[in-house]
């Protein structure tokens, strides 16, 4: 099994912490947090922060209690919703600045119902999760404004953002006939 | 000998009560004075608006006047209440419209409206004044294109963080030439922009305007306009607080400012460029209000406005302000009576501003009226909390939020149980509570100990067990409304404390461990309850007795179940037909 890591990013949310994923969510892992200090040049300074993936603790819905109107920017909150999983989560958006950043995000809340998701980075097209457990493949889809499901990634971002109305990671064998057929590179699946 | 008023006398004696638990106590005394009572009350307020219905509540009080209703529990506004949940206005609005054309107010909180409750707003009564939606959602638009253009004796449209779909900013200008009895307006939650002329003409044929909330698309160069033809403006909110520096623009909004000799809140601020504030400074000795949470900006810029506010009351506010915008303010608001600071950047750990606990002791021990606390910050300890509570014993609402959950006392690593005993003990009296940071089952021991006035209590991430709950049922004796997340209590000390339920508004509870056979329990055995599973899973029924709910939401009602709701919504321990305490409806109670 040759794992070209050039090839592939493992998103690995280390597994003594996963393995509790199905507990509270907000869990501190007791982890003491650095206080740095650095200074603001600018608002989108902070914005950007705030985008960098991953985070580093598990954001808990609702938490902390700030409302909507607190924020700056416009909000976008769209449901996603992952085959197989019990419930489904809302992102915002606007958070982030493309779809790297929002796959990061996806990645990131559903780790709860699954070990390890592998994010793959070039390989076939940029829109795929692998659920190694499951070796099962996820491929994600919007609702657009006109009720079209489309497959994530085909429009410049800020479009995108404009006409999301809600996600869904498909599975891939329910998805085969609805996706445009991806060509066959899949030789990167082999390390698996 | 039997001997009563006259009538005449008892509606003039009552009309001198305003608060309605007066007016309740009073209807309690006898027969007569029920029925006096009833017949003159002009205003309702009905806190949550499953815990009665509409036709209840005209049946008892046919002369209304202003109503007000609250809709989703409190926790709805940090998206813990699925979409669909409920508090929809509109049975309300229609039985008003038939029952009550006088109808001059109405005030709503987080509820449903739509564009059709408007309109029928809009059409029904003739002598409508006053919209307040704070925290609403489904209506367009449209809908107050509508109020604008029907409502011809409207006094007040403040529209307080609302969610509206935004169609376009052309309803302003549906307000008729004819129409000048505005006094209020706030448009600070919209993002559209509404016709600059139209707001200009508006303001000027309104010689009673006292607020006015402008939205963020409205540009500083304009603001000067409107500032000299509403000199009489009490209230103030700014749209986008920057422009490029130009020293025209910067004295015409200087001059501006400086006539208006009544202000005295400002808010708005958005984007700000610091080289403007300096044009406030005319009026922030006057200022009792000041709201800074959209002023991106860092703590010296904050600092030269704040310094110059002597007679600030409420202080609002983002952690730019740092620890040492908080000393400025311990010595200049002398006169300081609610401290509001907000998180710039709540979703990251690190932290990005020198704002600490020290900040809000410093507060505590400079400003001596201060009575209401919302502090966002990122480390906390119990010497901290114990400064706070004997410098300022005067405390009435303490709102502390770690941003960390279950963050300990970071000096000495220990959880913050003793500090916030401290906060209840001396704060006699308290009436809200929000606490955060690592607790045990410890604290809840402290609160229903010594929180005797408490009203309502927010919890989250704390407890070790169900003996935390237990403590605050049993022993908090003023406690109306408790919202519990992510905590581990669990059946026995809801089951154990059922009758204490009746006498609070509402509790709720969410990634809790309460089961779904205790909430069948506890519907079944409190019918005065509706004990509400909210629980957006699917295959609910192949779950066991003693799974975990993922929210339940308990109530008092007379009104029994309710028919509004969505299929993720259970109300546990009823029959199909559930409808309870029919009979005392009929009996006009």
């Amino acid at each position: 099994m040759s794992s070209k890591t050039s090839e592939f990013t493992t998103y690995d949310l280390n597994l003594i912490e996963t393995e509790l994923t199905l507990g509270l969510p907000g869990e501190s892992r007791g982890r003491k947090l650095a206080k740095k200090r650095r200074s603001i040049e600018s608002f989108d300074d902070i914005r950007s922060d705030a985008t960098k993936c991953p985070l580093d603790e598990k954001q808990a819905i609702g938490w902390p209690p700030v409302t909507l109107h607190l924020k700056n920017s416009n909000f976008k909150f769209v449901k996603v919703a992952v085959d197989g999983a019990p419930y489904m989560r809302k992102v915002d958006l606007e958070l982030y600045g493309d779809y790297q950043q929002l796959q990061c995000a996806l990645v990131e809340i559903f780790s709860y119902f699954t070990l390890v998701i592998v994010f793959i980075e070039n390989a076939l097209s940029e829109n795929n999760l692998l659920d190694v457990v499951n070796g099962r493949m996820y491929v994600s889809m919007y609702e657009d404004k006109f009720g079209d499901w489309m497959l994530v990634g085909d429009v410049p971002w800020k479009m995108f953002v404009e006409t999301c109305k809600r996600i869904r990671l498909m599975r891939r064998s329910e998805a085969i006939n609805a996706a445009p057929r991806t060509s066959s590179r899949g030789s990167n699946l082999s390390i698996f | 000998m039997t001997y009563s008023f006259p009538e005449e006398v008892l509606e003039h004696v009552f009309s001198f009560l305003t608060s309605q638990n007066d007016r309740n106590a009073a209807s309690l005394v006898c027969r007569t004075w029920y029925e006096m009572e009833r017949w003159c009350r002009k205003r309702i307020f009905v806190g949550n608006c499953y815990a009665v219905n509409p036709r209840v509540l005209i049946r008892r009080f046919p002369e209304v006047k202003a109503v007000e209703l609250k809709g989703k529990p409190h926790f709805a506004d940090f998206n813990l209440v699925p979409e669909g949940w409920g508090g929809f206005v509109y049975p309300w609005i229609v039985e008003f419209a038939r029952v009550y054309p006088w109808l001059e107010e109405i005030r709503l909180k987080r509820m449903v409206v739509t564009d059709e409750c408007l309109e029928i707003v809009s059409k029904a009564f003739r002598n409508f004044k006053v919209l307040i939606l704070s925290s609403c959602e489904g209506f367009s638009t449209d809908g107050l294109a509508a109020v604008a253009a029907n409502c011809r004796n409207l006094r007040v449209l403040d529209l307080r963080e609302c969610e509206v779909e935004e169609l376009s900013g052309h309803w302003l200008s549906h307000f008729p030439d004819s129409f000048t009895s505005l006094e209020s307006l706030n448009i600070a939650c919209l993002s559209l922009e509404v016709s600059f002329s139209a707001l200009e003409r508006l303001v000027s044929r309104s010689p009673n305007l006292k607020t006015l909330r402008l939205n963020r698309t409205v540009p500083l160069e304009k603001i000067s306009k409107l500032l000299q033809r509403a000199p009489q403006l009490a209230d103030f909110g700014t749209g986008a607080y920057s422009a490029e520096i130009r020293p025209d623009v910067y004295s015409s909004l200087q001059e501006a400012f400086s006539g208006c000799k009544k202000l005295k809140s400002l808010s708005g601020f958005w984007d700000v460029v610091p080289a403007y504030l300096p044009a406030v400074f005319s009026v922030c000795s006057q200022l009792t209000y000041l709201n800074l949470s959209y002023a991106t900006t860092q703590s010296p810029d904050l600092i030269k406005v704040i310094s110059q506010c002597h007679n600030l009351q409420r202080l609002v506010v983002l952690d730019y302000i740092e620890d040492m915008g908080l000393d400025t303010v311990a010595v200049t608001c002398k006169d300081l009576r609610e401290l509001v600071v907000f998180p710039s950047d709540p979703f990251v750990a690190d932290a990005n501003v020198l704002l600490t606990e020290e900040g809000l002791v410093s507060v505590s021990q400079g400003c001596s009226k201060l009575q209401s606390v919302l502090y966002f910050c990122r480390q906390m300890s119990n010497s901290a909390l114990i400064s706070i509570s004997k410098n300022r014993p005067n405390l009435t609402c303490f709102r502390l939020c770690i941003l960390e959950p279950r963050a300990p006392d970071y000096l000495t690593f220990e959880p913050l149980d003793v500090g916030f005993g401290s906060i209840v003990e001396n704060c006699k009296e308290l009436t809200r509570l929000s606490m955060s940071g690592l607790l045990t089952d410890r604290v809840f021991e402290y609160i229903g100990k010594h929180a005797k006035k408490l009203d309502m209590l927010s919890v989250a991430f704390a407890g070790d067990s169900d003996l935390g709950l237990h403590h605050v049922l049993s022993g908090c004796e003023s406690l109306r409304k408790l919202e519990i997340r992510d905590c581990p209590f669990g059946d026995k000390a809801l089951l154990a404390n059922a009758s204490k339920l009746l006498t609070m508004r509402s509790l709720w509870m969410s990634s809790c461990f309460v089961s779904f056979g205790a909430c069948k329990l506890l519907g079944q055995k409190m019918p005065g309850l509706n004990v509400e599973v909210i629980d957006e899973r699917e295959n609910l029924n192949l779950l066991p007795e003693n799974a975990p709910v993922e929210k339940v939401y308990i109530y008092r009602t007379v009104s029994g179940q309710r028919l509004d709701m969505p299929d993720f919504v259970r109300i546990m321990g009823k029959d199909k037909n559930g409808v309870y305490n029919l009979s005392l409806c009929d009996k006009g109670l």
